[in-house]
Order: C-alpha cells, then structure tokens, then sequence
C-alpha cells in the first residue's frame, strides 16, 4: 500500500524539526513513497518479475548562506537522526555562497488546479502479461519478425509531500503505466535487426493498444532489413518525430540556468536572440491534465506555469531553477526538476509537401550516441534510417551524423504532424543543409 | 560490517527460515543485503556547490526457476517485507515447478581491497581545501580556462549474501573517485576537457600532491588541444587509438556481445560462434574480476557470491568462451564465472563484465601511425554504447589527429567512431605492445543499471566510420 498524506507529513515535519532544532536556519524536506511493479515478457512466457517498495527522504540544510543535502532510504529514527546530525554538521563546515537560500515565499506555490495525475487502477501480473502478449501475436502475425528480443510492463505508482521551512507543504499522488515492446526482425545479410515501440501514460485507458503497439514495432524492425552502406556526403536529413524529439532535450540542456550562469553553453549569449527560423516556437507547459510530465511546481516548490521557450525563432526563456536565477539576477520560472510537457508548435506544410522537392534524402530512424555537444555546439552520431532517392528507397545503416548545433536549429523546418506522446514532442524535421552523412 | 538484524523484529534465524521456505522449492536465488553511503563533494564556479551524503540501505529477495525471475526488493528490513517479498516471489513462480535446486557455489577466498571506510579516511575540510587548490591550479594554467569543476565521491559499500540453507557472505567494497573538468574559451570557441580516477582503495594511496595534479593536467591537455582543432574528416578509414582508455571500444564492440545472458536468449551475433576464429590471430581478450591493486571492476565475490576469477574471452583470434552469472551458466551448461553483478538490493543480478582488457601484440605505436595513409590517430576517447542485436556500436572521440601518409597532421574535434562489433574485431590489423588499464572511472549500463567497471587495451590500429563534418 502507498504511504498516505499523513505518514509522509509527519516524516517530513520531523525532519524539519529536528535540524531547526539542530540549528539550521532554513530546511527543506521531501518524502516520497513509491511502488512499482513490472514484468518482463518474451516467447510467450513471463521472463522474470520485479517489485520494489521505496520510501525515500531529501533533506536540504540551510545555516545561513551555507548549505547542505543528504538523502537516504528510511530505516528507523534512530538512522534518520543520524544523517540529519551529519548533514547539519557537514553545513557547518561548507563554505558560504551568496545565493544559498530558499525561494522567497511569493514564488512558492499556492492554490493550484487538480491536473488529475493518479489513476487508482491497479493493472496485476497476470493483465500485464496480457497486454505484453497480445503486442507480441500482432508483430509476429508478420512474417519477417522472428521473435521478442524484451518487452516489459510496469506500473509505477507515486506519493510524495515536500515542505519547507517558510511554511510549505504540498504534494500530491501520480501513477504512470508503461510497456514496451523490442523485436527481432528475420536474419539477413547484414545480421539481425531490432526496433522497438514504448508507450507511458499517467492513466491506464490512455494507453496505446497493444496491437497498435506490436504492430508499429513489428513495421518499424521490418523497415530497418537489408540495410545498405551509403557513402560520405551532405545530403538533406529528415528526423522523424521520436528522433527530432531529441532536439528538445539538447536545447534543454543548452538553455539551462546552470549553464547560462556557468558560461557553459553554446547559447550562453542568445537570450532574446534568433537560434531558429521566424517559424520556430517552443511551448513548456506544466498544467496539462492527465499528462504524466506536467508539474505544477517543481522540487524546490515555485509555482510552474506554462511558457514559450521559443517564440517566432528568439529564445524568450531559460529552465531556471532558484539558485541559478539568483545568480542570473533573474526569477525562478519553478523549471528546478527540469521540463515539463515540451514541443514545437506545428509547421505549415505536411510530410509530403516537405519533402515534394527533393531529389534525394534520408530519413533518420535511429540515432547512437550523444546529440550534441552543448558546450562546443559540435553534433556528431552514429545514425540508421531510410534512403530516399528519387522514386526508390532502402535501409541504410552505420553511417554518422556531423554538423554544428547551430545550424541545425537555425535551418530545421517543422512539419505540421505533432503528436504528444513524451515529455519532449516534435513534429517530423528536414534539415534541409548542414549535416554531413559520413559512410563508406 | 554491518549488522542487518540487529534491533529489528526480524531475527537473522527468522530470516534464514523464511529464505528457506520459500527458496528450497526454487531453482536458485538468493537474500541481497546492502548498507551503503556516499559522499560527495563539488566545487563549480570556484564554490563548492554540493556536499552531500546519500544512504542505501535495504534487501532484495530472488527467486529463479528454470529461466524465469522474481525480484522483490524494499529499503524496510523487518519480517513484514521479507514475508511480502516471499509471496510476491511465490505468486509470479507458481505455475512453474523446480526440477532441481542447486545451492552449490564455488567460494572465494581472496581479499583484493581494504576494508576500512574510504569517507573517514580523510575530513571534509581537507577534501574541501583540496578542490580549491585544484581551482587554483587549473586557472592558473591558463587565462581562457572559464569554468572548472572538480569532484571527490567516496563509497562505502557493505553487502550481505544469504543462500537457502543458510550460507552467509559479507563484503565491504570501497570506492573513491576524483574527477576534474574544465571549460576553455578563446574568442567564441568553447572546448572542454575532462579527466578522473579512482578504485577500490583510500584517498591518501592517490590523491598525494602528483596524482590530483596528474588529472588536472590531463583535462587541460584535452581542452587546450582542441582550441586550433579543425573539423574532423568523415567516412571510413584506418584509426590509431591510443593504449589505456581506448579499452572502451572492447567493452562496447565485443565485451557485451560476449555476456551470457545474450548468449542464452540467442541474441548476441556470437551466440553460435563459440571455438571460430572471429578476429585477428593478434587480438587476445581477458576478463578479470580478481584483478588486484583496487581496480574498479573487481570483487572478492560477484553479487550471487560466486567467486571472481579470469576468464579468457577470446584467445589469439578464437572465441572460446562468455561471461556467466548462474542463471546464464545454467542454461548454457557452463559454469559461473564470477560475472553476476548488480547496481544495488534494487536490481535482480546479470552478467557483467568487471575489468576487460586486451593482451599486448607486437607493434609498437610509431609503426601503426606510419602504416596508415590516411586517417586518424585517437588521443582521448570518451564513452560509447553498443545495440546488442545488431553489433552497431558508437564512441565519442575527444581528442584526435589527422594521419596523412604515415605522419601526425592537424588535430581535429571531437567526433563519433562507429561500426559493427562482428566487423571491428575482425578490422584490428595491428596491435600495440603497451597495454595499459585505464585509471579507474569506467561506469557501464545495461538494461537500466549501472556497475562500475575496469578496462584496458594496447594501442590499436583498426579500420572504423569516423563521423566528422568534412566531406
């Protein structure tokens, strides 16, 4: 059973208790209980099954402006008394920085619409199993697919209070229910092949169905058979959305306050300047109901509203989080625990009308490696896809990927076929110039 | 050594009836016990930004029949869990029926690292104070140097096995890791360079006044050589990769095809190539997790209580055998090889690899890079990752040179190296006589959990995709 409201706020005030009373000046506490159960599922039978029950405590000490963390796993009061005398200890001796404080209190979330983020369903083994094994018919009714290399269900369930010494107390419960399904497609030439499909969603009904599910994977390894080498040159890249999703999350990291305020960022000198086309806009936006990555506040408690990241191609936003706003003269946006719900808005033209014009292109199924550096701005990977070259088309695979971040974002153009379906959404992308495919 | 029994209501002869029960009907499995902190301590920006301490503690249950797994774990020690733990196990196993239970396990004797508490072993304040002059140092390198971030973590890791039958095995595995970064900008040119190490052992046998300075100077040389660098070259061609680190294309390209569990499942490209030669007659790969001298990967047991041991891999181009945990063994009637690790009580055990290295060859570097027409020479790899199915596997190169007619040109940036493990192997034409491990801060994930481990590699000559953005 999930810890209730009650046991997770009485943990927490006594650990805020006790390091005032210790002789911390401020203090912030989280106590989370979370549950999940998974199993694994492969040929027709259960692979092995997993549970975990975790209760866990973040403290963080202020003594004026030094400051202090330690977490731990609950065992008994006498160990949580003991790392709470450490870490008031170890405050004590690191040094004082400026900008250790907590949040002023007007940032502080208040009052807040229910996002309706837990599903009380409990989905047992033995449904679990079921779903896994109706995704795994539907992709072998194809006859290239030789079997399951994993798939995996799991529900996880959440409950969590955080207070701090300015009087907060929130928290709320969330669920999330997930599974995957990974497949090998018929041996060829070049080995065998995999891909896969994922879904996660906070409520169960909205999950994808399996066949769908088997299905997409099943069509996805097939693609990826019979790949070819394609030889070193620049030629127009395609990411299809699971791919140029990443694009998001490297901006997000570029776009951070750590990095603005460390200099660490290919960006650091772009706030309120053009890094994309006049088409561009990025949204993030934490109130979505029912969706699994909206927060209403982040780990520090800031109240998180909805914001363009990106607005006609000018960076408008940083992910800010309480310190390092301070240190950027700047307010915290409550984006501490990172983004939330994040996307493009879409392009005006459809698939086919991006890629009308051009003689040849590839289209990026599957990237390796990092994706992109957000310090150097450098872009290198390893990639696999499909080439299109004027009516025919064919797997390609082991080639890179190599360009300059910066180009990318400034020349990407969006098409118009967004779905939400991560914390990260994109829409497919050409980058008509700037990445040179290097192969044979 | 910890006591996970005492005042608790849960007695460690109520433990062991318990673990009976419910594992003389399985196959195997096992109680993991673990009572762990960290410390860690950085400073950016010249602060110390975070000093922090992280407590692990809790117990896992597995139960195994035939090739199928129950995992349950918790951070609450007490009868209630154990029991919970059992019937969870008992439910997912109960339409599966044990043909034979096998508690048999081949013991260590060994003691390859200290048991003393590497956090204790020196104060906060020295650490503190350390990190600064190691600031200190690296600005005063050099003006362009704009950010450094300098890290001490420190692991004390004790771990408890408890067998059906009641055999009991207790470990404290130490950990201590340094680790410097640094930014360097000139003009609107950012490059970066960082260097770390670390093992099973106490600050005090590494961080003396020339080892802090050592990875220093190693970050620095990463990003100073990148300042002037052009863009690399892209396509396939001859690489030269540097002797230590460079390890990591091993353990990327062929380690992990060769991890039993791939084995049993059939999905490894090798699976059904055990006794054919599937590399060069120069290239011999050695997996040991009895490594002495505190090397990261080692173990003075793996985390089923098997006995670590060095296993031969691949021997003068051959495959002779895979790296086994006891399920994988098992199914593939071979015996463990010491290879069964896990992240933490929070995952069921897999095989691993711990410290992966290839044997010296003949050619000495010089005569490698003046083999090669056109290529690259690799100064400093970064990390890599490997799809399993397919053998496709990537590296991040940090620094490089151009090779043009058998000398070292330009140096060029960072760029990806990819290629097919069942490819590579066969693609390594020569192989250098100065093996060298690295210096201790190899982490490796897989299926969602992250061990640490060693490796090592002599200079190399191999013929690899390198991914740059000059055409």
């Amino acid at each position: 059973m999930l810890k209730d409201k009650k046991f997770l706020e009485e943990q927490a005030s006594y650990c805020l208790d006790k390091l005032k009373k210790l002789g911390a000046t401020d203090c912030e506490v989280l106590v989370s209980n979370s549950i999940s159960e998974s199993v694994e599922f492969r040929n027709k039978k259960i692979e092995s099954s997993d549970r975990s029950d975790t209760l866990a405590i973040e403290v963080i000490s202020y003594i004026g402006k030094r400051k202090s963390s330690t977490s731990l796993s609950y065992v008994d009061t006498k160990t949580t008394d003991e790392m709470l005398e450490k870490v008031i200890e170890v405050t004590k001796i690191t040094p004082e920085d400026q900008y250790n404080e907590l949040p002023e209190k007007e940032l502080l979330i208040k009052d807040y619409e229910d996002l309706s983020l837990y599903d009380e369903s409990e989905i047992d083994n033995q449904k679990k199993i079921e779903y896994l094994k109706e995704a795994e018919e539907e992709a072998l009714s194809y006859d290239d697919i030789s079997k399951t290399n994993s798939a995996s269900f799991s529900q996880s369930k959440t409950n969590f209070i955080l207070q701090n010494s300015l009087g907060l107390s929130v928290g709320y419960k969330k669920s999330s229910f997930s599974y995957y399904i990974d497949l090998l497609a018929k041996k060829n030439e070049g080995g065998n092949e995999r891909d896969y499909e994922y879904d996660s969603k906070a409520f169960i009904n909205e999950l994808m169905k399996p066949k769908e599910l088997g299905k997409i994977a099943a069509r996805r390894a097939i693609r990826k058979l019979n790949p070819r080498k394609t030889k070193t040159q620049s030629i127009p890249i395609i990411f299809e959305p699971r791919i140029a999703n990443n694009l998001l999350s490297t901006l997000s990291s570029a776009i951070s306050g750590s990095s603005f305020a460390r200099g660490t960022s290919f960006l650091k000198e772009k706030l309120n300047k053009k890094i994309f086309s006049n088409f561009v806009n990025i949204i993030d936006d934490p109130r979505i109901k029912k969706s699994m990555y909206s927060k209403p506040f982040d780990n520090e408690g800031v109240s998180s509203e909805k914001i363009y990241l990106v607005k006609n191609g000018v960076l408008k936003s940083l992910k800010l989080s309480n310190y390092y706003s301070k240190m950027l003269n700047m307010k915290s946006n409550g984006r501490s625990s990172g983004l939330t719900n994040t996307y493009f808005t879409n392009g005006n033209k459809s698939y086919n009308e991006l890629t009308k014009n051009l003689d040849k292109y590839i289209l990026v199924t599957e990237t390796m490696g990092g994706f992109g550096n957000t310090t150097t701005g450098e872009f290198s990977c390893g990639a696999a896809g499909v080439c299109y070259e004027n009516a025919v088309s064919y797997s390609i695979n082991n080639f890179t990927l190599a360009g300059k971040l910066e180009d990318i974002f400034m020349n990407l153009i969006l098409a118009n076929d967004l779905q939400f379906k991560y914390s990260k959404n994109s829409p497919t992308v050409l980058i008509p110039e700037g990445l040179v495919v290097g192969g044979k | 050594m910890s006591d996970f029994f005492k005042n608790k209501d849960l007695t460690r002869k109520q433990a062991e009836n318990i673990i009976n029960k419910t594992l003389l009907s399985k196959d195997d499995g096992e109680l993991y016990l673990q009572d762990s902190v960290v410390e860690s301590i950085t400073l950016d920006d010249g602060k110390i930004k975070n000093t922090s301490y992280a407590k692990k503690y809790g117990m896992g249950l597995r139960g195994v029949i035939d090739d199928v797994v129950a995992y349950s774990h918790t951070n609450s020690i007490s009868k209630k869990s154990l029991i919970d733990a059992a019937e969870n196990i008992n439910s997912t196993l109960k339409s599966f029926k044990s043909k034979k239970h096998d508690n048999s396990l081949r013991k260590s004797n060994e003691i390859l690292y200290t048991d003393h508490n590497p956090i204790d072993a020196k104060s906060l304040k020295e650490k503190i104070k350390l990190l600064h002059r190691v600031d200190q140092y690296l600005r005063s390198k050099s003006s362009l140097v704009k950010q450094v971030t300098a890290s001490i973590n420190a692991e004390k890791k004790i771990i408890e096995i408890i067998k059906s039958g009641g055999a009991t095995f207790s470990d404290s595995q130490p950990t201590t890791s340094f680790r410097a970064s640094i930014m360097m900008q000139k003009g609107s040119k950012n490059t970066q360079g960082s260097y770390a190490n670390g093992g099973r052992f106490l600050f005090d046998e590494y961080i003396n006044e020339n080892n802090w300075k050592k990875v220093c100077d190693e970050a620095f040389r990463q990003a100073s050589m990148n300042l002037d660098a052009k863009k690399a070259p892209a396509g396939e061609m001859d690489v030269v990769l540097n002797n230590g680190w460079s390890g990591v294309l091993l353990h990327e390209a062929v380690g992990h095809t060769l991890e039993g569990d791939f084995l049993y499942k059939k999905s490894t490209l090798f699976h059904d190539k055990i006794g054919e030669q599937i590399a060069n007659k120069q290239v011999t790969v050695i997996d040991q997790g009895n490594y002495q001298g505190g090397r990261r990967g080692s173990l003075n047991f793996d985390d089923e209580a098997e006995k670590t041991q060095r296993n031969i891999l691949i021997n003068r181009g051959k495959l002779v055998g895979f790296m086994h945990d006891r399920l994988s063994a098992r199914l593939t009637k071979n015996k463990p090889t010491g290879n069964g690790r896990r992240q933490s009580y929070q995952y069921a055990p897999m095989p691993r690899m711990t410290n992966t290295f290839m044997m010296n060859g003949k050619y000495s570097r010089e005569e490698m890079i003046k083999s090669v027409k056109k290529g690259i020479y690799v100064d400093a790899l970064g990390g890599g990752s490997v799809d399993i199915v397919s053998g496709q596997f990537n590296f991040t190169v940090s620094n490089a040179r151009v090779i043009e007619n058998g000398e070292l040109k330009e140096n060029v940036k960072g760029a990806t190296l990819i290629g097919s493990g069942s490819d590579v192997i066969k693609n390594i034409s020569m192989v250098g006589n100065d093996l060298e491990l690295d210096n201790g801060f190899g982490m490796c994930g897989k299926s969602g959990q992250t061990v640490q481990v060693g490796l090592g590699i002599p200079s190399c000559k191999v013929l690899m995709t390198v991914g740059g953005s000059k055409v």
